[in-house]
């Protein structure tokens, strides 16, 4: 298994607040990771890490086997990629011009719009299906649509590596199969490397190619879904007894959390 | 948008009524500027103005123009433009449309060093100096507090208008300190105002509005669209947000210190050339040329109407900038929420 991006012994913390010790995660190429967890794990802050917003006090992130914290910047941008958990539209900007700004790392000076960015914008909003959307202002947008349009925009980036933070958080579950459909496009057509921190186990073992599972800042398990979502593992991890059964549509692990023993109403009372 | 490119691979991209406003606003400004240099107690045509400039007119032209009203007219558009050009940066750095150096106390900040000056005693010279280098040492303190790893729009915001708080003690307890005469230069110095300026006065913000403005311009223009979409996303594409926001800080404060020090903390242009010019353009992203060269044009104009405005009386020019800049707040918000969008 090779890996382009990987957190080596690292220490994470907020001010003094440590979040994670020595903690050691590699990205398998070509994978599509999804980190899972319960609330306050650290999946975010090692996402977080990972696409250099956070840098480890202690220990490293390498890419392609160098600290991305010795490189410039927008060399790293043209190859690592990151969807935030949240962006915020600047007034009055129309879908195609904040598709465009994803093209940054390439442009310069007197390169501002090549044939090139032209040719990629298009072609990002049409994988994400906004191109009928491209002079509406995003303003305007559903939040399903407005995701749509934040993926093509990192898409517009045309990095090899792409992070995503919680991608599906604040859309209606139609809308949530839907972006996870299009990364999972990306990741089989495209062959790009992905790494989302999502919330929804299910979902989780249904997309993934490789889980990797936190609790307290540290990693519990990795591997493919089949493996790692086992009844003992959520249990362990999450707290939560369950059955794990076969997805009656795909096949992958589909986590059923016990039903509640009741207690009789008189006893309550 | 128009796109121009060059078999060579060179692509510019325009934004037609971006450019549009901002050629419009540098005409307006030279076409005022030519009436303001033939107007006053030595009324000349505009011919002669010109020919005045071209170097051809009589010794006392050449006086009138080069030493009286020309240094005036210079001030005025460097001050306006360096104003609006470091509002449009604030505004956009603290991603807050009230994030203008007049609310935040760098504007105050420079004015504490030329109160100083008034009162203790000190030539014109001094005073630009002092206002200048208090204006630069409040920025510094104001980065400094604000800084926590890494400075946010909304610290900076309410760490600056703390500061501009203090700042506003300080400088009224310096003004009970004046004697009458002193108050009243002084109070005339706070409300900002262009009489009497001279090259001296002209000169440093000129320079460093060619020094500063086309780094800001064309080096961190582009990173600055991006930061307006937040620190994450502008990281994520390759912007070096805190290193970028330190230097366009610094610009900045630079900038509006050199101006406070010029005419004075005039007040309202730094924060409304730049809606202005972003209603105008209809373009989205910081605008900083357009709000640039608005930015002279208002203080050109508002120079204009502080000095005939009032016939036979001059008012002072941050009056003028006060009475159109609150003016076009107001009528802001009641636009606003009859679009329903406030």
């Amino acid at each position: 298994m090779r890996s382009r991006l990987r957190g080596d012994a690292m220490t994470l913390a907020y001010e003094r607040r440590t979040i994670s010790r020595e903690l050691t995660v590699d990205v398998p190429d070509q994978s599509f990771t999804v980190v899972i967890g319960p609330n306050a794990c650290g999946k975010s802050t090692l996402l977080r890490a990972l696409s250099r917003l956070l840098r480890p006090n202690v220990g490293a992130v390498l890419l392609d086997g160098a600290d991305i914290h010795r490189r410039p910047a927008r060399d790293i941008a043209k190859t690592l990629g990151l969807l935030p958990q949240s962006s915020i539209a600047p007034d009055g900007i129309a879908v195609a011009e904040l598709v465009s700004r994803g093209r940054y790392p390439h442009q310069g000076l007197l390169r501002q719009w090549s044939r090139e960015d032209e040719a990629v914008v298009a072609e990002s909003m049409a994988a994400t299906g906004v191109a009928d959307l491209a002079d509406r202002p995003v303003a305007e947008l559903s939040g399903g649509q407005r995701q749509r349009v934040w993926l093509a925009m990192a898409l517009a980036q045309q990095t090899p590596l792409l992070l995503l933070d919680e991608p599906t958080t604040y859309l209606d579950i139609a809308h949530q199969i839907e972006i996870l459909d299009l990364c999972a496009r990306l990741h089989e057509e495209e062959g790009r490397t992905l790494v989302a921190v999502l919330h929804d186990l299910n979902q989780a073992a249904r997309y993934a190619t490789h889980l990797i599972a936190m609790r307290d800042g540290q990693v519990v398990a990795t591997g493919p879904p089949q493996t790692v979502v086992t009844a003992a593992l959520v249990e362990e991890v999450f707290g939560l007894p369950c059955r794990v059964i076969d997805d009656p549509e795909t096949g992958t692990p589909l986590v059923v959390p016990a039903a509640r023993r009741r207690a009789p109403i008189g006893v309550m009372a | 948008m128009i796109v121009l490119r060059t078999p060579g691979g060179v692509s510019l991209r325009l934004h037609p009524r971006a450019l549009t406003v901002g050629l419009t606003c540098a005409l307006l400004t030279l076409a005022v500027g030519v009436l303001a240099l033939g107007s006053g107690d030595y009324p000349m045509s505009a011919a002669d103005v010109l020919r005045t400039l071209a170097g051809g007119g009589t010794p006392a032209q050449e006086f009138i123009v080069h030493e009286l009203r020309l240094p005036r007219l210079a001030t005025a558009i460097a001050v306006g433009a360096a104003l609006a050009l470091a509002g449009a940066v604030f505004q956009t750095l603290v991603r807050n449309p009230l994030g203008s150096p007049d609310l935040l106390g760098f504007t105050q900040g420079a004015a504490t060093g030329a109160l100083v000056v008034i009162v203790v005693g000190g030539t014109s010279t001094m005073l630009s100096g002092a206002a200048a280098i208090s204006g630069f040492a409040t920025g510094l303190l104001i980065y400094l507090i604000a800084w926590r790893r890494g400075v946010h729009g909304y610290r900076l915001v309410l760490t600056g208008i703390g500061i501009a708080a203090i700042l506003t003690g300080v400088n009224g307890w310096l003004l009970t300190r004046a004697p009458l005469m002193d108050a009243a230069r002084a109070v005339l110095w706070l409300t900002g105002s262009l009489d009497g300026r001279g090259w001296i006065h002209a000169l440093p913000v000129l320079i460093a509005l060619a020094l500063l403005g086309p780094a800001v311009l064309a080096g961190a223009g582009p990173a600055l669209r991006l930061m307006e979409m937040g620190d994450d996303s502008a990281n994520a594409l390759g912007v070096p947000v805190e290193r970028l926001r330190l230097a366009l800080l610094g610009a900045a404060v630079l900038l509006v210190s050199l101006a406070s020090a010029a005419a004075g903390p005039v007040n309202f242009v730094a924060l409304t050339a730049p809606h202005l010019a972003r209603r105008l353009t209809r373009a989205p992203g910081p605008n900083l040329l357009p709000s640039a060269l608005l930015g002279a044009l208002l203080l050109v104009v508002a120079d204009q109407l502080a000095q005939r405005a009032v016939p036979g009386h001059q008012l002072p020019v941050g009056v003028v900038t006060g009475l159109i800049g609150g003016g076009y707040l107001i009528w802001l918000l009641a636009a606003e929420r009859r679009a329903g969008r406030l």
